[in-house]
């Protein structure tokens, strides 16, 4: 289970925790001026990173809110967790944010 | 029986009390402290069980958690019986009864030794291969036989007695194991203010130095210090001791499990205690000190009773008192051989011969052997054995062949090195890499925050093993931020036993080799292994599934390096090249009762009930469950069943008054300056011109502009909505909209709460629910024209707050009543009386379902099913035209979702009115079409409508709307029904009832 510091109320077993998928994928601002392709981008398509990722949680069953963590897919090894609005650390950026 | 097989020790073994068991219902006398492996042997008994496949007689071939053989069922109750316990591990108390496993009709004379005798048939990949036709034979004929024949315990037949618990626990140093290195780390690393646990798995601590009778440390005796270092251990406050407690399993940053075994030595057990508890450690930092265990030589016949692992005599001998047999033929790779060896000699064993693989023996040890007149052959091999309950004799010859001497021996010790138990650190994700040397694969590259220690490292001299420790524990605590107050120096005297190993089978022309067993567990033979190169496999994962190595409950502790060994030299590939199979949790077998906990019973899964809910069980109802509400179902009245219930409730309710419990919708209260705007994103709808005062049927969708739920809001105020949602979404709902506020929209002023468990609502339908509330109601006007269909008003009911909605889901004139859920039942029970004389009906689901079903209302996940959209549904009027954006309206014009071919909700007629359809039933237009038959749409929803006095359904049909009046086919297993296409609103279709 894996220990998420939630930057509200501090380190939390997973269990407390709903995952959100893939960070910084900011809803467009006026989707109906979007094609189609760059709608389906939008909505399907999402990184399968091997190595550094970041991700949305939800401190679902605590604060209720949602941050951002960077955590490593191949050891689950959180480099970070950052609130909403803030950006990754520089040395994390490594694939696209 | 008496105990011939026990030996005096000169340290108080014989003050040990004597304990009374039975095994295989023969009455035994052990000694308190020991094993039931150990007191067997001290009876003489080596016979404990017969092998998975062959039914071969097996024995010990282990003194510990690694034991292939020696499963046992033990509890004298069903209720109290485990399965597959390892005789090894089980400590024995005044009246323990054990049995062994898989034999009939007994262990001496068991049938399943036939298989012995088709064994030439039964080579790897034999299942696979066999019972391959005729198919139906698998189920009904091979597989139950072959599991009868093939098998361990039997599971109990009376659920568990026992209790279990479950404990969470935060440390600043874990460490698993407490034989030297882990004693060495513990007693450094609580020299701070780290918090520290050492948990082992067995019943007493110190590991390898309890069978330790020649090495010393700090000038004590190897177990001396040991105790000596508990003792100390034991005053510090900082530090918790758990014997009995195997770290099963590594779970990610640093989240070890452990299971603890409280009751299971115990005679009679305190009623208070549970039999075992589970512990959740999240460590800061942890030692892994698991030590190493000992690999059997592959040889021919090498499984039979009285063929043991050379280190675990010597535990009998040295740690037990009990010798595991008088004429003894060693058979070795390695030094550590000679000194257990040397050990049960000294215990009175006649040593036959020690068989030494290695090409020249020589060094301390074996001299010390030669010095003591035992005899020592170089360049040897043990190439069979004999004895068909016992081994009597091992042939041995040069290791290239020639002739063989038949030397006779009740017992057989074998040894060909260590190998590290890497478990856990494996299954931390740390990389593992191979030593040539050791023959076995050592700890490399860390992902966690952990060290391991002493043998798990590869390290088995004594001196090195507990400097590793101390250094690990020294090291563990400072990481945790508590650096070690000092360093201890040890004094350690011990010779050293080297690290030669050996991996694979011992025959260098394997043509010579009969049956050496690699798998004693799953009983798989080094030919077995060659097989299944010949046939192609090649790397040990599928070489592993195809034979079963390493597959059985032991995970391969004994066999994994040597069926490696088998595969490298049989395909010539270097070991790391062949691979090595994944560890995974549990490292031993862990009870379910373990994992459960207190999860079982009433608290195996949580129930939500409603304040009305003990009303409705005292009337009889019939509950159904949704997610984990109890919602009442039909109310049966004597002699009904539920198609009686069911016609009677609805006649009521169109007739004249029925009543709902509909508390579970769920509830969510959006408040703010923006929250007219936060709800014009969210829903389809357009919220900005509603009126407080007013309802508005609202759908969701999800971005991708399919429906996610529905509901009816209420606008309380400018800047309040009383929002509900379908009974399983409530939770989904919420958390969508909070991901969208806080992340999308953090600019909006708005709050969202859930108030689902605040609010009871009683749904009061019918054309007399008007009459039946007015008396009851202060300050709200109910009349037609003051509260129209589709309004909300705040008042008062008996006295009580309420926010009372005119709504319908039934299409009859209808209230829904919200009171404070504290005054649910008390307004309910007030209402029912005041409806007395009108005949007021309670109703359950069942009649909701069929009363909204006839006016083609939807449920979502019922008529939807994620891929369904608003037009598709009929809810094109829902759908906001003029907003410039809500979740999910970019992707309504996507060209998927427009075309016209879309299936669309529209309402079946069957041409049999009694004819009811099957909800999920296919429609097709032609169902003589040769296979696969297009399938055009299908039946979300039938019923029997006793207001209609017809089989009524709705359905989803391409191109439905467009099809009003067409016949359609609904095949069935037992016959073709034909259907009419109609308007999904099937009764009232002007809505004047509900306008009432």
């Amino acid at each position: 289970m894996l220990l998420i510091n939630c930057p509200y109320c501090g380190p939390r077993p997973e269990a407390e925790f709903a995952n959100g998928g893939q960070a910084h994928i900011a809803r467009p601002a006026d989707p109906m001026s979007l094609t189609d392709d760059e709608w389906a981008a939008y909505l399907y398509m999402r990184d399968n990173t091997k190595g550094l990722h970041h991700e949305r949680w939800r401190h679902a069953n605590g604060c209720g809110r949602f941050f951002n963590a960077s955590r490593d897919t191949t050891t689950d090894v959180i480099k970070r967790t950052y609130r909403m609005g803030e950006r990754p650390e520089a040395e994390h950026q490594g694939a696209k944010p | 029986m008496t105990d011939t097989y026990r030996v005096r020790r000169g340290d108080g073994a014989e003050s040990r009390n004597a304990v009374h068991f039975t095994f295989e219902g023969k009455s035994y006398q052990g000694l308190a402290g020991d094993t039931l492996a150990s007191a067997l042997i001290a009876n003489g008994v080596h016979l404990v069980g017969r092998s998975f496949k062959y039914h071969r007689p097996r024995g010990f071939v282990s003194a510990g958690s690694e034991e292939p053989n020696a499963l046992v069922g033990v509890g004298a109750t069903q209720s109290r019986y485990t399965p597959n316990l390892l005789a090894t591990q089980v400590e024995i108390y005044e009246g323990l009864v054990a049995e062994s496993q898989n034999r009939w009709p007994s262990l001496e004379t068991d049938a399943g030794f036939l298989n012995e005798y088709f064994s030439a048939f039964l080579p790897a990949g034999f299942y696979y291969k066999t019972f391959m036709w005729p198919r139906m034979a698998w189920k009904k004929l091979y597989e139950p036989v072959i599991r009868r024949m093939a098998g361990l315990g039997r599971a109990p037949a009376e659920p568990d007695a026992d209790r279990y618990t479950q404990v969470f626990a935060h440390c600043d140093v874990l460490i698993v194991g407490a034989g030297p290195a882990g004693l060495a780390a513990a007693l450094e690393a609580s020299n701070s203010d780290a918090t520290v646990i050492l948990c082992d798995e067995q019943a007493e601590m110190g590991g390898s130095l309890l069978s330790d009778r020649s090495a010393s440390i700090d000038g004590m005796q190897a177990a001396d210090w040991a105790r000596a270092a508990l003792d100390e251990l034991r005053k510090r406050p900082n530090v918790k001791l758990m014997s009995r407690t195997t770290a099963f399993g590594w779970y990610p940053h640093n989240f070890v499990g452990l299971n603890e075994r409280v009751t299971d030595h115990l005679a009679n057990p305190a009623a208070n205690q549970p039999r075992e508890r589970l512990w959740q450690v999240r460590a800061k930092e942890v030692v892994l000190a698991a030590g190493a265990i000992e690999r059997p030589l592959v040889f021919t016949d090498n499984d039979r009773p009285g063929i043991m692992l050379a280190d675990a005599a010597r535990t009998y001998v040295n740690r037990y008192g009990v010798v595991p047999g008088k004429q003894v033929v060693v058979f070795t790779a390695c030094d550590s051989a000679y000194r257990a060896a040397l050990d049960l000699k000294a215990a009175g064993a006649k040593i036959q011969v020690i068989v030494d693989l290695r090409k020249s023996a020589s060094g301390h040890w074996v001299d010390k052997a030669r010095a003591e007149g035992i005899k020592v052959r170089s360049d040897s091999i043990v190439r069979g054995t004999s004895g068909r309950l016992r081994v009597k004799s091992a042939q041995i010859s040069n290791a290239q062949g020639g002739d063989a001497e038949t030397v006779a021996c009740d017992l057989i010790l074998m040894s060909a090195g260590f190998t590290p138990s890497v478990h856990l650190f494996s299954q931390s994700r740390g990389k593992l890499s191979y030593s040539e040397e050791l023959r076995a694969y050592v700890p490399g590259e860390s992902v966690e925050r952990e060290r391991s220690v002493g043998a798990c490292k590869g390290l088995f001299a004594l001196d090195s093993v507990i400097e590793s420790g101390a250094k690990g524990g020294r090291d563990a605590a400072a990481k945790a931020g508590f650096p070690p107050r000092g360093e201890r120096s040890y004094t350690v005297s011990a010779r050293s036993v080297g690290a030669d190993a050996f991996i694979g089978s011992v025959m260098a022309d394997h043509q010579a080799e009969k049956r050496a067993w690699v798998d004693f567990q799953n009983d798989v033979t080094a030919k077995d292994v060659r097989l299944a190169t010949r046939e192609g496999f090649r790397s040990i994962e599928h070489v592993k599934r195809y034979t079963t190595t390493g597959m059985a409950t032991d995970q391969g502790k004994l066999s994994n390096m040597n069926a490696l060994g088998v595969v490298s030299k049989q395909i010539d590939v270097a070991v790391p090249k062949v691979g090595l199979t994944t560890f995974r949790p549990p490292y031993t077998p862990t009870t379910f009762g373990s994992f459960a906990g207190q999860s079982r019973g009433d608290l195996f899964d949580p129930v939500r009930k409603t304040s009305i809910h003990p009303w409705a069980e005292a009337q009889g109802a019939q509950f159904e469950d949704v997610g984990v509400w109890k919602r009442a179902w039909y109310f049966p009245q004597v002699g009904e069943d539920m198609h009686a219930a069911v016609a009677r409730e609805c006649k009521a309710t169109r007739e004249s008054v029925g009543i709902f419990d509909a508390s579970t919708l769920g509830k969510i209260e959006i408040v703010g300056k923006d929250a007219a705007e936060f709800m014009n994103r969210m829903y389809t709808n357009a919220w900005t011109k509603l009126e407080p005062g007013r309802l508005r049927y609202g759908v969701m969708l999800r971005e991708d502009g399919f429906i996610m739920d529905d509901g009816v809001v209420g606008r309380m105020a400018t800047d309040r909505f009383h929002v509900t949602t379908t009974t399983g979404g409530a939770a989904r709902v919420l958390s969508m909209m909070e991901d969208y506020l806080q992340t999308e929209w953090p600019d909006l002023e708005v709050w969202l709460t859930s108030t689902t468990e605040q609010w009871s609502v009683i749904a009061l339908q019918g054309p007399n629910a008007r009459r039946v509330l007015e008396p009851l109601v202060e300050g709200i006007d109910l009349s037609a024209d003051a509260m129209p269909h589709m309004s909300v008003r705040q008042g008062r009911i008996c006295g009580v707050p309420t926010r009372l909605f005119r709504v319908s889901f039934t299409g009859e004139l209808g209230f829904e009543v919200n009171v404070p859920a504290g005054y649910g039942r008390a307004v309910w029970e007030a209402i029912f009386a005041a409806g007395k004389s009108y005949g007021i009906t309670p109703y359950g689901t069942e009649t909701m379902h069929v009363l909204r079903a006839e006016k083609g209302y939807i449920i979502v996940g019922q008529e939807t099913d994620g891929t369904v959209t608003p037009d598709d549904a009929g809810l094109g009027w829902a759908v906001g035209k003029a907003k410039r954006d809500f979740v999910g309206k970019r992707s309504l014009s996507r060209p998927a979702l427009v075309r016209e071919d879309r299936k669309q909700l529209v309402g079946l007629l069957t041409t049999d009115p009694k004819a009811v359809l099957e909800e999920g039933a296919q429609i097709v237009l032609d169902p003589t079409h040769p296979i696969p038959v297009p399938m055009i749409g299908h039946v979300t929803s039938a019923y029997w409508s006793a207001t209609l006095n017809r089989s009524i359904a709705l359905a989803l049909v391409r191109g439905g709307r467009s099809r009003m009046g067409e016949e359609l086919s609904i095949p069935m297993p037992d016959g073709v029904i034909k259907a009419k296409v109609v308007d999904s609103i099937l009764f009232d279709p002007k809505g004047e009832r509900l306008n009432a």
